[in-house]
Parts: C-alpha cells; structure tokens; sequence
C-alpha cells in the first residue's frame, strides 16, 4: 500500500479524460496506525514509542480496545503520556469495521484529540487485535505499522494476508522468545522479506531494547516525510 | 426509493452506526435478550418507540424546520445518552454526506445545527417523507439486530426471518410517520419507551464501570 505512482487506467469509456488526481489534502496530525494479531505487542510498542518520542513529538493516542479499556488503562497506568492524551473508541464488537470499512469513530476520536491539543503532530492509532487480513483504510492513517510476534508461530509471515504484505512496515515482536517457542528468526525474516518485497521489515524485542529505537526512527523519518509532503 | 436512502439504509454506509446497539447490549447484560423470540419482542417493541419517533422527525425533516425540529427531538428525548447517541450518529452521516450529497439544504441543516440527530438528517438528505421514515424506522431495528448476532451468536437465518416479519409494524409506523410530514414540530406525537431509556443511561453507567462493547 504503498503509494508508488502508477499511470492510472481509465475503465469508463464515456470519460473525456481529465485529471484523475482528487485528493483531500489533510492538514492535522500525522496518522500512524498501529495493528496485528491479539497479544503480539501492539500496546507496549505504543507505549514504546511514546516514551521514545514524547519529549520531542506532540503526540496523542487513540486506542481501539475489542472488550476492555485494557490498553487505554495500561497506557494511562504506565504514565507514558498524559492521560489527557489518549483516547478510547468502542468498536461494536468489530475491530477491523472501526479502522478500515466505517471509520467515523476512530476520526470522531482523532479530531477530538486536535481540538484538545492545538498544534498536535501526531497520533498514533491502535487497533484491536485483529486477524492477518484487517489493514488500516487510507482515510484513517497515512503510514501503517503491523506486529507480529515469534510466539505466534514463524509460518506468520508466509501465511500473508495485507496486514503482512502490504503495511508500511512490519515488526517482527518479541525476539527474546524465539528459542523458547521454537521459532526460527532466520525463516519469518526471510519470508517476512520474501513477501514484502522492498517493503520494510524490523526485527525486536522490547524486553532487550524498551524503547523501540528502530522503529521510533522509523515514525521519525515517517514524520520528516510526511511534514515535506504537506 | 432513491439511491441516498438505499445507501443510507445500507449497514455497509460509512456513518458510525456499527458501534450502536440501541440498546440490545445492554438488554443482554441483563438477560432480558437471550435468544430469537427475546429478540423480536425488543425489536417490536424498539420499532413502536424509539423507531416511530425517529421515523415521525425524518418525515418532518425533508420540510425543513431544523431548528424547531432539533428542539422538539430533544425534548421527546429524555435520556441524556440516547440524546447523545443520535447526534454523534447525525454527525457521522453528516461527514459522509458532505462528500456524497452536498447541497444546499445539507449546509443550512449544519448550520443550525453542527451536530444534528440521526433522524433529521436522514430526513434533510433523503427529502421524501416515506421513504425517510422507512430508512430511519428500518435503522431503529437493524443496529439491535445485528449486535444480537455478534454478542449471542444468534443464527444469521433466524434473526433475518425476525427482521421480514416486522413489515406489517414496520409499515404501520411509516404510515403513520408520512401523515405527519407536514405537522407543526410542537405538534408531533411523541412515542416513548421508559424502559430502553432506562436501557441508555444504564449503559452509559456501566462502560465507566466495566465493559461495553457499543457506544450505545
């Protein structure tokens, strides 16, 4: 999903051709989405990433929790950022439905967030563990982040689906744990890159590295582009 | 029926209405929805209340009136949550609608009323007064229904044959609905039903204190 451009093909025969390019232009925070599987590390790499980036980005969180305000609380609880900062959204039992074919009340929870924080750069949104086909819509993120993790099994990565192949990038969670799952790092890397094409893969463990220093360069250079863009 | 009231009727719309239940989850936190004879006595009873209300102020709305409408909804709507509701629903279709049915009648509706209900927005975008009716009658139920499927597992097939044999109701409400379109707002009836507004605030009670999948 990346946004490699391409000529466009006219399937109307009846158009007399004119500029296909019609474009909203956002001008709030950046928005960076943040999904994968139940339990792979989605909340603690946010918090990662706040902490990595709080001193030195305006940022807010939205979280879309399937059945608690778990990863609202833990994030609140951790003091990662001001708990004014993050948002909670309900999903009505349908994590991928809030974030990808009807997302008004993640945006509902995004435009609170810029009302609330004049100025706001980011806004990192986590979506609720979902299965490997539930991807971000474009008209909620700008970049999407998908988290899978070794203990998840190391045919994650080959199984595909767009969460794998399509994210702008895509983190390879919980390292740490490969001997004791019996993961093999070497196979889910190289089929991570084997089915991502030229797309990025990064590698961690949180428990050696807390503060998700690839990955936070990664939103950094995100940022630094998204910013020229605008 | 128009093209805008089929979209808008359809689940797959992008307007927020998947998060709301109406309701039916907090009627099953209380078991008083178990399973599909459960079910349809909600949803009958949704229908004769909080539908036909909506369906009344939908009919109303494709005449204009917001400002008087927008009041008059409130004050037939007792609970601060299902107020809330509505409007947070009004307002999702009112994102969508500025990119699918720009009009002029849709920028004076917003500016009256920046976060107008669920039914009189349905009522300013559609602009026929059955067809207004039928879409937000049609909503009252729907939303229920489904969350039934996701929270219980109920059969897809039973909940469906629940939903056809609601036409009779379904229609008698409508009916009654378009008769209304061209009522003074102070003058339309106003449908109630304690009990699903007992329903909201608890809902909105319980999400502070525990979990809810629905906004509402």
């Amino acid at each position: 999903m990346s946004a490699d451009h391409v000529h466009p093909v006219n399937f109307d025969p009846t158009d007399p051709g004119h500029d296909p390019h019609d474009h909203d232009h956002h001008h709030g925070a950046v928005r960076i989405g943040i999904g994968g599987p139940v339990g792979s590390g989605k909340t603690a790499l946010t918090a990662a990433l706040c902490r990595a980036l709080g001193d030195s980005v305006n940022l807010a969180v939205v979280t879309n929790d399937i059945y608690t305000t778990e990863d609202a609380d833990f994030l609140r609880k951790s003091g990662v950022l001001d708990v004014d900062r993050i948002e909670a959204v309900q999903t009505g039992a349908c994590p991928h439905t809030a974030i990808r074919d009807d997302i008004t009340a993640n945006l509902d929870a995004v435009e609170r967030l810029e009302h609330r924080f004049p100025g706001l750069e980011l806004v990192i949104i986590e979506s609720g563990g979902d299965n490997l086909t539930a991807v971000f819509s474009r008209g909620l993120v700008e970049r999407q982040i998908f988290v899978v993790d070794v203990a998840g099994g190391d045919k994650v990565p080959r199984k595909g689906g767009p969460g794998v192949t399509t994210a702008d990038l895509l983190v390879i969670n919980k390292t740490d744990l490969a001997p004791m799952v019996g993961a093999d790092l070497v196979v889910m890397t190289a089929d991570a890159h084997r089915m991502r094409g030229e797309l990025p893969v990064i590698s961690q463990s949180l428990v050696e590295t807390p503060d998700a220093p690839a990955v936070a360069e990664w939103v950094r250079a995100q940022l630094r582009t998204l910013a020229t863009v605008r | 029926m128009d093209l805008a009231a089929l979209m808008l009727a359809d689940s797959r719309f992008p307007g927020g209405g998947h998060v709301h239940s109406g309701g039916l989850e907090e009627a099953v936190a209380r078991k008083a929805v178990t399973d599909l004879p459960s079910l349809h006595r909600f949803l009958i009873g949704r229908l004769r209340t909080a539908g036909a209300l909506g369906a009344v102020f939908a009919a109303a709305a494709t005449r204009g009136r917001f400002a008087e409408l927008d009041v008059e909804l409130d004050a037939r709507t007792p609970s601060p949550a299902q107020r809330a509701a509505s409007r947070m629903q009004g307002r999702g279709i009112a994102r969508a609608a500025r990119k699918a049915w720009p009009s002029e009648t849709l920028a004076e509706l917003l500016r009256t009323t920046p976060e107008p209900h669920h039914p009189i927005i349905v009522g300013a975008l559609v602009g026929e007064p059955r067809a207004a009716a039928q879409v937000v009658a049609y909503h009252s139920v729907t939303g229920p229904a489904t969350g039934a499927i996701r929270l219980l597992g109920l059969d897809p097939f039973g909940v469906n044959a629940i939903i056809a044999r609601l036409a009779p109701d379904l229609e008698s409400v409508v009916a009654q609905a378009e008769k209304d379109a061209d009522t003074a707002p102070a003058d339309l009836p106003a449908p109630s039903a304690p009990g699903l507004d007992l329903l909201a605030e608890a809902h909105d009670r319980h999400h502070r204190e525990e979990v809810r999948l629905f906004v509402s």
